[in-house]
């Protein structure tokens, strides 16, 4: 991927396997964010395919990639809760624009996904009156609530506290491992990165790439990389140092 | 319903009956399989129910709550209910499911409708807060205004330039443009009727008139409101949203003379510009009518058109876009600094500035004329 002269990713090969959950890490600024943009269709690459179950994506139209939308959810980093709609309108959105369900069968699921998030009773609030990790756990019902068999997280710790952001994370693997959905979370978040994923790849912004892919807890110990051992272990890199006295 | 009902019935009616489901069960099922619900138990008026899932490939979780209201309605009607064939995934996706969120009451109300006497004393108070708002608003950027004239290096003056091309420099084509056609339109229909008199002579005086001393002013701060004080309320709601402004004020800015003051000087000095650029087009557009359609020269339509304009029509005119800029930039900037929540709030303050500058563009033009009545 690259934007002017500036390459941000090359040469990324990885595959995700149903039902896992599979983080892509990183530093800031390595393209963790890019790549999962690409992944959804939001930003095409410059080179390069992307397949989903088997679907060359950039062979697709826009009828089909809407129709491909349709069987992913995404957590965005910000939530992207509509403001102006109740979160029980948020979250039937999507039922109420693909499906020909009648009213109460909608009411019914939309309270089942909020049920799951552990958002019951919260139908009637605006996003604006939910705390923030409120509004993750929404924004996580309103992009589960077609059921799709992928789900993309975008930073889902981003911003929240520790206590709030571990709950997250066991909602994550409760979903996971209830439903057997396949979860894509980007983050840099380490808690999120032990507690939740099964495989991770590691990018670089300097290798503009790829440098480490496999379990997180064995990358931790047994990687001869630096850069990944010093990124799990939260060491500054030595160059970093240079120059400082002590 | 697909052609193919995804469950078989076994068993006697009015006896046990066990109800085998197989293939998909999920939300593309999910309505068809719900509305069967009442059907199956009236049809065959188990006194047992079975429900076999062990033939289902894939079941989601609207397919999971599809069991759950099969056994809820089971329990209803007092019919012993078992569920068989769960494996450990479809064990997995029915404990996900929190029976009491399917009923759980909103713990936030819906807003009860008013009265009418309700909405008239809302109204009412919203309105006079409103006021209230904008007088406050207008001390404080007076205030501002007063202390930045005094200490010009103060005044980022790099803003005042930007904020002058995009009111004054990119709003000229669209003025020009506008006020070339309303002299022309209104040099045409005058035409119509000062012709039957022999009166050619006079479209010049009429389109002069009116354009310099009302309408050039009204039109010019009325485009500017809908480009440009929206922008401001646009631009100044969404730095408040993004917690912009709160961070200018932890910093020890002032919010009114970073933000506010450059766009209110920009466009004092940038509207009665555009106003004299307005009657400007707009003699012209009447001059092509009265050239092409009246007979007139180019020198009898100018030096008619100077005759009747005085110099008081002139500072008149200019004095009203003045004031006009301090209103559309100053409610511009009160409904951007106004603004809590989100993307829609936005789009209600960026709405309430065009509307509420509009209606204080008559207002004053209102005030003007009868002052200036009374003055010359």
């Amino acid at each position: 991927m690259r934007y002017g002269d500036n390459t941000v990713l090359d040469n990324v090969n990885f595959e995700v396997h149903a039902g896992e959950i599979f983080v892509i890490m990183g530093g800031s600024g390595c393209g963790k964010s890019t790549l999962l943009k690409q992944i959804i269709g939001i930003e095409t690459p410059t080179e390069g395919r992307i397949w989903i179950n088997g679907t060359d994506t950039a062979l697709l139209d826009e009828v089909e990639l809407r129709k491909l939308h349709m069987g992913i959810g995404m957590l965005f980093q910000s939530s992207a809760l509509f403001g102006s709609m109740t979160i029980g309108e948020n979250v039937s959105l999507p039922l109420t624009e693909f499906t020909n369900l009648p009213a109460d069968d909608i009411e019914l699921i939309m309270k089942m996904k909020l049920g799951m998030v552990e958002l019951a009773g919260y139908d009637n609030h605006f996003p604006s009156e939910l705390s923030g990790g409120m509004q993750k756990r929404a924004g996580i019902a309103r992009a589960m609530v077609l059921d799709p068999a992928m789900l993309f997280l975008d930073e889902p710790s981003a911003g929240l506290d520790p206590v709030t952001s571990a709950e997250l994370d066991m909602l994550i693997k409760k979903l996971n491992e209830g439903i057997g959905t396949t979860m894509v979370i980007v983050t840099h978040e380490l808690e999120t990165i032990f507690n939740t994923s099964h495989r991770i790849i590691m990018l670089d912004k300097d290798a503009r790439g790829i440098i480490a892919e496999g379990d997180p807890r064995k990358l931790r110990t047994d990687s001869d990389d630096q850069r990944v051992t010093d990124f799990f272990n939260r060491r500054v890199a030595e160059k970093k140092n240079e120059g400082m006295t002590t | 319903m697909p052609d193919e009902t995804p469950y078989t019935v076994e068993g006697t009616n009015g006896g046990d009956i066990t109800l085998a489901l197989s293939g998909r069960i999920d939300l593309d099922l999910f309505g068809d399989l719900s509305s069967s619900i009442g059907s199956i138990f009236d049809s065959y008026a188990p006194t047992k129910l079975t429900v076999d899932v062990t033939g289902v490939d894939y079941l989601d979780s609207s397919g999971a709550l599809f069991l759950v209201k099969l056994e809820d309605e089971a329990q209803l009607r007092s019919v012993p209910f078992t569920l068989s064939g769960l494996s450990r995934e479809k064990k997995g996706i029915m404990s996900l499911i929190d029976r009491q969120s399917l009923s759980a009451p909103s713990l936030a109300t819906k807003e009860r409708p008013m009265g009418i006497v309700e909405q008239v004393g809302v109204g009412s108070v919203s309105a006079l807060q409103d006021i209230y708002d904008v007088i406050s608003f207008s001390g404080e950027l007076l205030y501002d205004l007063a202390y930045s004239l005094m200490h010009p290096k103060k005044v980022r003056w790099g803003d005042v330039v930007s904020s002058m091309k995009k009111v004054g420099v990119d709003g000229l084509p669209i003025v020009g443009l506008i006020s070339f056609l309303l002299g022309l339109i209104m040099a045409f229909m005058s035409s119509l009727q000062l012709k039957q008199f022999g009166a050619n002579m006079y479209v010049a005086s009429l389109v002069a008139i009116a354009m310099v001393r009302e309408l050039g002013p009204i039109m010019t701060a009325i485009i500017v409101a809908g480009r440009s004080g929206s922008a401001f309320a646009a631009e100044i709601g969404t730095m408040k949203v993004n917690e912009e402004v709160d961070a200018l004020t932890t910093m020890g800015f002032s919010p009114m003379r970073f933000l506010a003051i450059p766009k209110v000087i920009a466009s004092l000095l940038v509207v009665p510009v555009l106003t004299i650029f307005s009657s400007i087009f707009a003699i012209m557009g009447g001059m092509i009518v009265g050239v092409l359609g009246l007979n007139l020269t180019i020198y009898t339509y100018i030096q008619q058109t100077m005759k009747a304009i005085e110099i008081f029509d002139i500072t008149s005119g200019l004095a009203k876009s003045f004031v006009f800029a301090a209103a559309i930039s100053s409610i511009g900037c009160q409904r951007g600094f106004k603004v809590r929540g989100g993307a829609g709030a936005v789009g209600d303050a960026t709405t309430s500035a065009v509307v509420a500058s509009i209606f204080l563009i008559i207002v004053i033009d209102s005030t003007f004329a009868i002052i200036l009545h009374y003055v010359r």
